[in-house]
């Protein structure tokens, strides 16, 4: 009984998707690369990286206490972005702030009530540490905005007109709570599946260069396309299993809001997986050593989907130079479809150009792949 | 069922061109053929293009000019459909490790297409012949070198192939295991008419062949079946005994002019002639109490004549190591008493006593995974011993160790050389990381330089050197702080024998220098090299004596004395005995 020929490609495609599987299976390192990193890195940058202010220690310096005084830090203390405490004097405040006991200082000199109560524009002072730039500004923001608002409430206090002609009437869309959280977790799934797809992807064929395992694969009647299938298709099971293990994660842990549809996130992933899968089989194939390989991977794959993707830092606040760069990386397409999905929802507009991409990176990427395997040595 | 008048492979006018750094002639306009339904040898010196004409074959690689026909098609257009017919087992068979042995042949099962109802049976048979039936379930990374090796070969036979490429199948691999694989590969070859190409660096497994090709620079020297190749060599092979020292008289045999290659084997020495006019008498004239008969020439005397023009005896002797010439001999240098190592669970030496005299040349001998190197770094302070006490040169090792390392020499297995580094450079640093300077060291390093005729090579980098090159220079590098015990590591692991010859030439020159020498290996033919040697398998020593007497304790019925292989795998025969009735 002989097989036909396209059974035999089934046959030898099975067998290699069988074997790797099994390897995976037994590999602690691929274990733990699709499935405790992901935790890791979630909690890591679910409860430990937050871009919100929280708890800012706040050194009040009243020069002299009087009833409006204690309102005004009566109402920072029951914000919950604040940690006030007071001060004598400038000087002992500003000593606390060099040896970091606080992050900012307000500072009410003594004619303060007599000004507010004047009408004479009565003035705070603010110092803030400026060495977190990104902290500095997000603390300034909350004092000012809560002097605002105890401005407001004191001239209804009083019974007074209001006293601004326009007041801004602030809402922010889709993160209403401005939680940073909701807006880092999405992004971070772009960058786990980077590592399961291209790292994991980049280690598994140079090991068989460097095992020499290779080399009697080669020799055997199997297709190069068969052999590349073999490799993809489970790895690309494991990534699309890391990846519903990241969702869930955000979803339920997190509390993430996942406002699109599940089905699109699915896709978009799928295609995303693809494209990591297909860098990772690249660098592997070129580097042949798994040292090199896992480098490369990190330096071309896994860094730029971390720093340049749009997951924490801002692409539109980057120099003109990088924001070129930062088109060529798969992971900020991917980003933006993430974070769209999960915040606003099936947004078309935004999903389809940026699929549409990585539908093209995949395609260039696997060309080269299989331009660059080979069933000989050289 | 085969057409067996055409031959299994085909080269015509094939030229292979490697073009990374240097551009090297792998192959150069090579035409061959290699029979079915035979056993076909390749053998060549390091760089022969031994490993590039298997992966010709095998498909791996495209010739750059020429053809290559394998079981009747043209390698360069249907590779895929030749790679169904043939079976490679290449230097290193790339077992999945974190596999079983039942799922690494699944797997290879599964690529070569085999049908599930042939596949039980071929199994079944398979497992038997390789003995690895028991072991199904265990992983390939867990089997012993030996069995690693047949399960590798089952893997490329699971397809029953036509052709059999086997590329130097049975290197590291231990004499017991080495046997039984290829008496699975000849009894295939007489069961189903299996073409067999093989390459290798024992001479032993190349006399054994139907037909021998001799490669060298990637140019076919010769072809014909190795009883051919020995026969010219009849008279001018000789034994020769004398009362002399046997390397003095090595010494004094290989600077006669007539002489080709001079040997020590057991206390006389094998002589090969220029040619079968020199007189036995020339020979010996100048020697005391001589004696010289005529010896059967062996596959491995023709293959020495065959490639000595290339290659130059070496004719100097080091001067390096002078100063020993006088010290007294016979007293105990090293002494091993109940040496044990364990890792966890694992014992990896168990219980090791032996001791070596000033002088000497002391051989370990054992398969991978014996336990000879775990011995040798204990002997060198390189890893500490869990029990036993070991002295060398009157030092306690575990006391002193500095003190003893001052005056040992050691060449590890994969020669530490630097390689980016010229073999001036290397030799420069090693003098001082030994404490070397000025003109004690200009003085040293270019007599190491002449000493092993390396001057040509000065200024080259040493990964680009040659093995054999590579080996003298690590020689040379161990020397420099002229060490009166020299610790060997498998110098010759996978060198040629050509080099391998001329790198025991350098070792009994130091010997004979006073130098003591200890030396592991598993080559069982280099044992004759030794004085006294210990056989090691398991961790354990199973016997310490001289060459001779190991050889004479395993007579064969015909009253042949065993080779030092048999006597080898007597021993360990005799061990499993022992074992089975306890």
């Amino acid at each position: 009984m002989a097989y036909s020929n396209s059974q035999l490609a089934r046959k030898r495609l099975t067998g290699m998707v069988r074997k790797e599987s099994l390897q995976i299976l037994r590999d602690p390192s691929s274990i733990a690369i699709a499935f405790v990193l992901p935790v890791v890195m979630l909690f890591l940058f679910g409860y430990g990286v937050s871009l919100d202010a929280k708890d800012v220690r706040i050194g009040f310096v009243i020069e002299s206490p009087d009833s409006e005084t204690s309102n005004l830090y009566a109402a920072f203390g029951q914000s919950d972005y604040f940690d006030p405490r007071k001060f004598r004097s400038i000087q002992a405040a500003e000593q606390a702030l060099l040896a970091h006991q606080i992050d900012g200082i307000v500072w009410l000199q003594s004619d303060f009530s007599r000004r507010l109560h004047a009408d004479l524009g009565a003035s705070i002072g603010v110092i803030i540490n400026g060495v977190d730039a990104n902290q500095a500004r997000i603390t300034e923001g909350y004092i000012v905005g809560a002097w605002q608002t105890w401005l407001t409430h004191y001239t209804e206090r009083r019974g007074l007109p209001m006293a601004f002609l326009i007041t801004l009437d602030q809402r922010i869309w889709f993160n209403p709570a401005v939680n940073s959280r909701d807006f880092l977790i999405p992004g971070l799934i772009a960058v786990i599946m980077t590592l399961i797809g291209a790292l994991l992807t980049a280690l598994v064929v140079a090991r068989e260069w460097e095992r020499g395992t290779m080399e009697a694969l080669l020799v055997t009647p199997i297709h190069v396309y068969e052999l590349l299938l073999g490799k993809l298709i489970p790895y690309f099971i494991l990534g699309m299993g890391g990846m519903l293990m990241t969702v869930a994660m955000a979803i339920w842990q997190f509390g993430v809001p996942l406002r699109g549809s599940f089905l699109v996130l699915m896709v978009a992933s799928a295609l995303f997986m693809l494209v990591a899968l297909a860098m990772g089989l690249l660098i592997s194939i070129i580097a042949k050593n798994q040292f090199v390989a896992g480098q490369v991977a990190i330096l071309i794959t896994f860094l730029p989907a971390f720093i340049l993707s749009g997951f924490i830092f801002d692409i539109n606040s980057m120099p003109a130079a990088v924001q070129w760069i930062t088109y060529i990386v798969p992971a900020r397409y991917f980003v933006a479809i993430l974070q769209t999905i999960f915040l606003a929802g099936n947004v078309w507009t935004v999903i389809l150009p940026n699929a549409a991409t990585l539908v093209l990176m995949a395609f260039v990427l696997l060309m080269l792949v299989r331009r660059k395997a080979s069933k000989r040595l050289e | 069922m085969t057409d067996l008048t055409s031959p299994a492979i085909l080269l015509k006018g094939v030229g292979k061109t490697f073009s990374d750094v240097h551009p090297t002639h792998a192959l150069n306009d090579l035409n061959l053929q290699v029979e079915r339904g035979k056993v076909t040898g390749l053998i060549g010196p390091d760089g022969a293009g031994k490993t590039t004409l298997m992966r010709l074959a095998a498909g791996l690689l495209l010739p750059d000019e020429g053809e290559i026909y394998v079981l009747d098609q043209n390698m360069c257009e249907v590779s895929l459909t030749i790679q169904s017919r043939i079976g490679y087992m290449p230097q290193r068979f790339g077992l999945y490790e974190d596999l079983s042995v039942q799922e690494n042949l699944n797997l290879y099962a599964d690529l070569q297409g085999v049908p599930p109802d042939e596949y039980e049976t071929r199994y079944q048979q398979l497992m038997h012949m390789t003995g690895l039936a028991p072991f199904t379930a265990r992983l390939a990374g867990r089997l012993s070198g030996g069995m690693k090796q047949k399960l590798g070969l089952a893997c490329t036979l699971i397809s029953s192939p036509e052709l059999l490429l086997l590329d130097e199948p049975t290197v590291g691999v231990d004499p017991v295991s080495r046997r039984e694989l290829w008496v699975i590969v000849y009894r295939l070859v007489r069961e189903r008419q299996l073409s067999v190409l093989l390459s290798t660096a024992y001479l032993d497994e190349a006399e054994r062949c139907d037909d021998v090709i001799l490669l060298h620079e990637g140019k076919l020297l010769d072809q014909q079946p190795p009883a051919k190749f020995s026969a010219p060599m009849r008279g001018r092979v000789w034994q020769v005994s004398a009362a002399l020292n046997k390397r003095h008289l090595q010494r004094q045999l290989s600077l006669n002019p007539g002489v080709l290659d001079a040997l020590t084997e057991g206390q006389q020495v094998r002589v090969i002639t220029h040619d079968s006019q020199t007189l036995p008498e020339t020979l010996i004239k100048d020697l005391p109490n001589a004696h010289i008969e005529a010896a059967e020439p062996r596959f491995e005397d023709a293959f020495i004549a065959r490639l000595r023009q290339y290659n130059q005896k070496p004719l100097r002797v080091s001067t390096m190591l002078s100063k020993f010439e006088h010290e007294s001999h016979g007293d105990a240098v090293i002494q091993v008493q109940n040496l044990s190592c364990r890792f966890g669970d694992f014992i990896a030496v168990n219980k090791v006593s032996f001791n070596v005299k000033r002088g000497e040349v002391f051989g370990l001998l054992g398969a991978n995974g014996a336990g000879k190197s775990t011995t040798f770094r204990m002997l060198c302070g390189l890893l500490p011993a869990t029990s036993g006490n070991v002295r060398v040169a009157g030092v306690d090792l575990r006391r002193a160790a500095s003190r003893a390392r001052a005056r040992i020499g050691y060449m590890a297995q994969r020669f530490s050389l630097y390689g980016n580094l010229s073999v001036l450079e290397n030799l420069n640093f090693f003098a001082s990381a030994y404490g070397l300077s000025g003109q004690a060291k200009r003085e040293r390093i270019t007599t190491a330089i002449q000493d092993f005729e390396l001057t040509t090579f000065a200024d080259t980098a040493s990964h680009t050197l040659p093995l054999g090159y590579k080996q003298r220079l690590a020689l040379a590098a161990a020397l420099m702080h002229r060490p009166d015990i020299l610790f060997l590591d498998e110098p010759t692991s996978g060198v040629d024998p050509l080099a391998r010859r001329e790198f025991w030439w350098h070792i009994n020159a130091l010997a004979e220098s006073g130098v003591t020498v200890l030396v592991t290996t598993h080559f069982m033919d280099e044992a004759n090299y030794c004085d006294r040697l210990v056989i090691m398998a398991a961790g354990e020593v199973l016997a310490e004596d001289t060459p001779e007497n190991l050889r004479a304790r395993f007579r064969k019925p015909d009253g042949v004395v065993a080779s030092m292989e048999e006597a080898f795998i007597a021993l360990i025969e005799q061990q499993h005995q022992q074992a089975a009735a306890v």
